[in-house]
């Protein structure tokens, strides 16, 4: 039973998978990440492209890499990596999620190996990946030490690690939590506890801890000119991504 | 059922190139024709020639098409911009702006015949199905669904119209447009003359409307001695270019003759004359759903300066950018980040050229003394301002805007 796992909350897993059939829909509960995806997904590509020697111009660029996608709930990010040419696993608590996932995957023919399951049950296996990817979900755990350590254990040596979440600031409050949520309705009320945010200095030393190393730390921002997320070096007061190597 | 990526609704030039440009980064294709190709490739079916300017001819070089069509492309080196009967009061030279010529002028039917081959080269990834005729169109949330009257269904990840002035995709897809006519008519035909055009195009402003005569490549085989060619869009009121139409081809070459005056030396007709009525059409949005417009179906405009394939031809420079971008970050093709992008990157350029063409057929078309003077006192300041004369002549080569968006590696 995966929601025995430390780290799976069920309440947020409960809330989840009430929107899993409004997954795909670009206007619906999960706008904002669609929104977002391009730039997560740049993010994810050039960071393989760049530790694994790949060229990030090719369609097939991640050909033949095992990636898994740790709560990766309608497959938003594991479809285009599977494009990519990425032998890619999927796993989300949420068996609604999984459900609606599969289901696109089908219609998109694309082959991803969809789970419900924990992360800690997936590193208890044998499964082992080039690459493991946590967008928008360490905010949504119940134990982030096991959730870094289990997937940690799911990386081959040398193997890549790339994760996104919130800041815990004040600005992450006013924009992650007020604004996104009350203000612009961006996501749906409740998303997110700002208390459950984490800050990159915890992150690197939580990972630290498991043996890995942070290669890089970037910002996701945004522009209300452009009116659009960018990749920004130096600001992770509210968005942010990460990269850590395991040895 | 077909399925591919991106299926374009129409088979002209605009729908070719785009093929051709998406089938050259490895998207698959397919591309709807509605007509047989032993109609679309007859000497009947398109009498008109095409200005590629420079920006244009990179996005031709890009997918492969230029090699085939150097040949037969006449580079414009000058370009002669006259008002009425007054000596040419303007005049711009290429090497103003640089080594490359303004453009060149290449017949459709030959542009046509290379992007066949092209095509014909890029088999594993583009499919021309002609004839091919849309019934319906039916863009959802997780795909774009075209069914022909045939039966036959197309599924993709993105429709392209690209199905021309009057489009039919447009309307399935729910874009309003708007527009208007001239009462202007182009007869377009190639004219063979005695004189070498020196590579030099004129635009002649009449009352009754423009008459230009472009440089072309010399004829194979010539009439009476005559080897020159120059293509003529000569744009009358509709009721004046109905009778050059119908009048036998002596009264026309020496109604013709006329207008041209003396610097081509005698002129004739190589081949027959084209009618073709002109106005304006613009789609109130370039992009719906898994839906997205290029070329005449986005904007059909005034052939007065050129302009109308040149704007077309930015229309899929930009949305082969957007495309490529996205199969590199492995995106859904019809994702509508792709398309957000795509209205924003050329909402202001096709803006801006549709009410400058308009505004240039209204300025000229006309014989109203106060309007003539200011027209020709506007004629002569721009002819003595370099930085304005320069800036005129980068718009006329297509430079501006043509790689709107530089592929980003993030972002």
């Amino acid at each position: 039973m995966p929601h025995a796992a430390p780290s799976v909350a069920e309440d947020e897993v409960a809330r989840f998978s009430a929107q899993a059939t409004d997954w795909w829909n670009p206007e619906g509960s999960f706008r904002a990440l669609h929104r977002l995806n391009p730039l997560r997904l740049a993010y994810v590509r050039d960071n393989i492209c760049e530790h694994f020697n790949r060229d990030p111009e090719k369609r097939q660029a991640l050909r033949g890499l095992r990636v898994v996608d740790v709560g990766c709930g309608g497959g938003l990010l594991a479809e285009p990596l599977a494009r990519l040419g990425a032998d890619v696993t999927g796993v989300d608590a949420s068996e609604e999620g999984i459900a609606a996932a599969r289901a696109h995957a089908k219609l998109s023919g694309l082959k991803v190996d969809y789970r419900v399951d924990s992360v800690e049950a997936l590193a208890a296996s044998s499964a082992r990946y080039d690459v493991v990817t946590a967008l928008e979900i360490i905010e949504h755990v119940a134990d982030l030490k096991s959730f870094l350590a289990a997937a940690t254990k799911l990386l081959n040596p040398g193997g890549l690690m790339l994760l996104s979440t919130l800041n815990r600031t004040p600005r992450s409050f006013a924009l992650g939590i007020v604004a996104a949520e009350y203000i612009l309705g961006w996501v749906p009320c409740g998303t997110h506890e700002w208390q459950k945010f984490v800050r990159p200095s915890e992150l690197t030393r939580h990972l630290e801890g498991q043996g890995m190393t942070v290669t890089d730390l970037t910002g996701m921002v945004f522009n209300p000119l452009a009116g659009a997320f960018e990749l920004r070096k130096g600001d992770l007061r509210v968005n942010y991504l990460l990269a850590a190597r395991k040895a | 059922m077909i399925a591919c990526e991106v299926v374009i609704v129409g088979g002209g030039l605009g729908g070719l190139t785009l093929a051709a440009s998406l089938g050259a980064a490895g998207i698959d294709v397919v591309c709807l024709e509605r007509e047989a190709p032993s109609r679309t490739r007859s000497a009947a079916h398109d009498g008109r020639t095409t200005a590629i300017a420079y920006g244009p001819q990179q996005v031709l070089a890009a997918c492969g098409v230029w090699d085939k069509i150097e040949r037969d492309a006449c580079p414009i080196l000058r370009i002669h911009v006259a008002d009425q009967d007054s000596p040419p009061s303007l005049s711009f030279l290429h090497h103003e702006v640089g080594a490359a010529p303004f453009g060149w002028i290449v017949d459709n039917r030959t542009l046509r015949r290379a992007l066949e081959e092209r095509i014909a080269e890029l088999k594993r990834h583009v499919r021309v199905l002609a004839p091919a005729q849309m019934a319906t169109l039916d863009c959802g949330a997780l795909q774009a669904r075209v069914t022909l009257t045939d039966g036959r269904v197309v599924t993709a990840q993105l429709a392209v119209g690209a199905d021309g002035r009057r489009s039919a995709s447009r309307e399935q897809a729910g874009i309003g447009s708007y527009g208007w006519d001239y009462g202007q008519t182009a007869i377009v035909a190639t004219l063979l003359h005695e004189i070498p055009h020196d590579n030099i195009a004129v635009e002649n402003f009449l009352p009754g409307g423009p008459l230009a005569t472009l440089p072309m490549t010399d004829a194979r085989r010539g009439h009476d001695g005559l080897t020159h060619r120059s293509s003529l869009v000569w744009s009358e009121q509709t009721a004046a270019a109905q009778a050059l139409m119908t009048c036998d081809e002596a009264a026309f070459t020496a109604a013709l003759q006329e207008k041209v005056g003396a610097w081509l030396g005698r002129v004739r007709l190589e081949g027959p004359r084209f009618a073709y009525p002109l106005n304006l059409r613009r789609a109130k949005r370039l992009t719906a759903p898994r839906f997205a417009l290029v070329s005449e179906a986005a904007h059909g405009i005034h052939p007065i300066a050129g302009q109308g394939l040149n704007l077309g031809m930015r229309d899929i420079a930009a949305l082969r950018d957007e495309l490529v971008r996205a199969t590199r970050l492995g995106l859904d093709l019809g994702h509508p980040d792709i398309l957000r992008r795509y209205e924003h990157a050329r909402r202001f350029d096709n803006g801006a050229m549709v009410l400058g063409m308009d505004l240039l057929v209204r300025l000229f078309s006309n014989a109203i003394p106060p309007v003539q003077t200011a027209r020709r006192f506007g004629l002569g300041l721009v002819q003595h301002i370099g930085p304005v004369r320069r800036f005129f002549m980068r718009v006329a080569m297509g430079e501006r805007d043509t790689a709107p968006f530089p592929t980003p590696k993030t972002g």
